[in-house]
């Protein structure tokens, strides 16, 4: 059991707005910054984009863990996205509690295009939380 | 025309048209589909004149060897309502399937779980933990549950059908053709649904597979309240906690919510002319995969606070806190008709503390 979870690695799909985080995980990559490969990156134009059912979807096809990337608030290039995608996850953090799914295996950061580091090290801490938790128990195998 | 009316005449008396065979069967559900479709009053007769009932459980006396020794596509029209919840109602699903042309999924038990469906919260276990145990009505110290055997005395097995964890859509179950989704449908959809029955018995025309019995856009646009462009509720109430509420204006701009904005028309905004919200019973818009994360998505966005760039702090603001506290039950309001139809379909239920393993 402790060797099946030593050699767990999580599945993370993240999904990344095209002005402020996906700008960062892309400055990440050109500053030669580390961060482990678990996140499966997805562009969408913005973070009020992401519907809900696109992460449970992502949660019903076996991911462990949804990483959702946005503007700082009051940064929006649409101006007010990201007041939406906070409220939807939040939300969404409370059904999927309902659920029986840890909401800890969703979470919402904000990352500017100049913070490639923020965005390394947080996708860096989500792997490691999702390696305490374990693997995802929607997770057919 | 007036020869037409002789030969309808002459039909009436020496040779009918031939009937077409419908079966109405219910698996998981009230009964409320049933008299729904005797709510149609004298149309019913309609029914009896292009059709011959072969099967239904709530009104006639047919036995399931009935519909057994039929020949497969014997029957031409099933109306199935119910959800699928035990392996009865999979059993009967499947023979009616067999037996049948065309397999309607008839109210929101069938077509998405319905209230049955909100059992997927809870697994068999938890089930029969509260209704054979733990309600105060009754009496059960040595905690009898339903068994799927047992021999009496004379050595004869009696048998009952397997109750499931998990309650299953009717198109999880079988192939489903036509949807009439409604809790119950309503009379003007059932008609519908009669009128294309008469049609096939008349024609043997046929709308495309996979048709839904409703119509095409959602409940807003069928709502005739007047409603705010620039939507914002900053205080959730349910209905008895206002004083009055305005017949005129939109629910939600009275913090109501209601769930007409991700739910197919088609009912007639019934409950909302009766003052109520709608509780999304005709199941989602269409195109829409999940109805709970479309309303849940559409009521987050509107849930708003004064001024929104003053108050927004990174991470979780109290304000934001404190207005999404203000929905209780995320899922059960959400997927109140449809969580077996949904992308996750159930609650995960963790088995209870097995020594680790």
């Amino acid at each position: 059991m402790a060797t099946e979870k030593k050699n767990f690695e999580p599945l993370i799909v993240g999904i990344t707005c095209n002005w402020c985080t996906y700008a960062a995980a892309d400055l990440a990559g050109t500053s030669r910054l580390k961060y482990p490969p678990n996140i499966r990156l997805i562009r969408v134009m913005c973070s009020s984009r992401i519907h809900p059912s696109f992460i449970l979807y992502s949660f019903a096809r076996g991911a462990d863990g949804v990483f959702i990337g946005g503007c700082h608030p009051g940064e929006c290039h649409y101006i007010d996205g990201n007041y939406k995608a906070l409220r939807r996850i939040e939300l969404l953090r409370r059904m999927l509690d309902q659920f029986g799914i840890e909401p800890e295996r969703l979470r919402l950061e904000w990352c500017s295009a100049a913070e490639g580091a923020k965005f390394a090290r947080e996708v860096t801490d989500f792997t490691a939380k999702l390696k305490e938790l374990g693997p995802s128990p929607l997770r057919s195998e | 025309m007036g020869e037409e009316k002789e030969e309808e005449k002459k039909e009436e008396k020496k040779e009918p048209k031939e009937k077409i065979k419908i079966a109405l069967y219910w698996a998981a559900t009230c009964g409320g589909c049933d008299i729904a479709t005797l709510d149609i009053d004298e149309k019913i007769l309609d029914v009896v004149n292009i059709a011959d009932i072969v099967l239904w459980p709530v009104a006639m006396d047919f036995k399931y060897e009935d519909v057994e020794k039929m020949e497969p596509k014997s029957i031409d029209v099933c109306l199935f309502n119910g959800a699928v919840r035990n392996s009865e109602h999979e059993e009967i699903a499947k023979m009616l399937r067999e037996k049948s042309k065309v397999m309607i999924a008839f109210g929101s038990c069938a077509c998405f779980g319905g209230i049955p469906g909100l059992g997927n919260v809870a697994n068999r276990e938890q089930i029969f933990k509260v209704a054979y145990k733990d309600t105060p009505s009754t009496v059960n110290p040595e905690f009898v549950t339903p068994q799927t055997e047992m021999m009496t005395n004379g050595g004869e097995k009696l048998t009952l059908p397997d109750f499931w964890d998990t309650v299953k859509t009717l198109d999880q179950t079988v192939d489903v053709d036509y949807y009439v989704p409604g809790c119950p449908p309503t009379v003007d959809r059932v008609l519908d649904a009669v009128g294309i029955l008469a049609k096939y018995a008349e024609t043997g025309e046929l709308p495309p597979k996979g048709a839904v019995v409703a119509f095409d856009k959602n409940l807003c646009d069928e709502c005739e309240r007047k409603r705010d462009e620039e939507k914002k509720i900053k205080r959730i109430y349910r209905p008895h906690e206002l004083k009055e509420i305005d017949p005129e204006k939109c629910l939600l701009d009275q913090g109501i919510l209601c769930m007409g904005l991700a739910t197919r028309g088609g009912c007639g905004a019934r409950c909302i002319n009766a003052n109520m919200p709608c509780r999304g019973c005709y199941g989602p818009s269409p195109e829409i995969k999940d109805h709970g994360a479309a309303v849940l998505s559409a009521i987050a966005s509107i849930l708003g606070v004064e001024d929104e760039t003053e108050m927004i702090d990174v991470g979780t603001p109290e304000e934001v806190e404190e207005l999404l506290n203000q929905v209780k039950d995320p899922l059960g309001t959400f997927y109140r008709f449809t969580l077996p139809g949904s992308m996750l379909k159930r609650v995960i239920i963790k088995p209870e503390k097995e020594g680790g393993a």
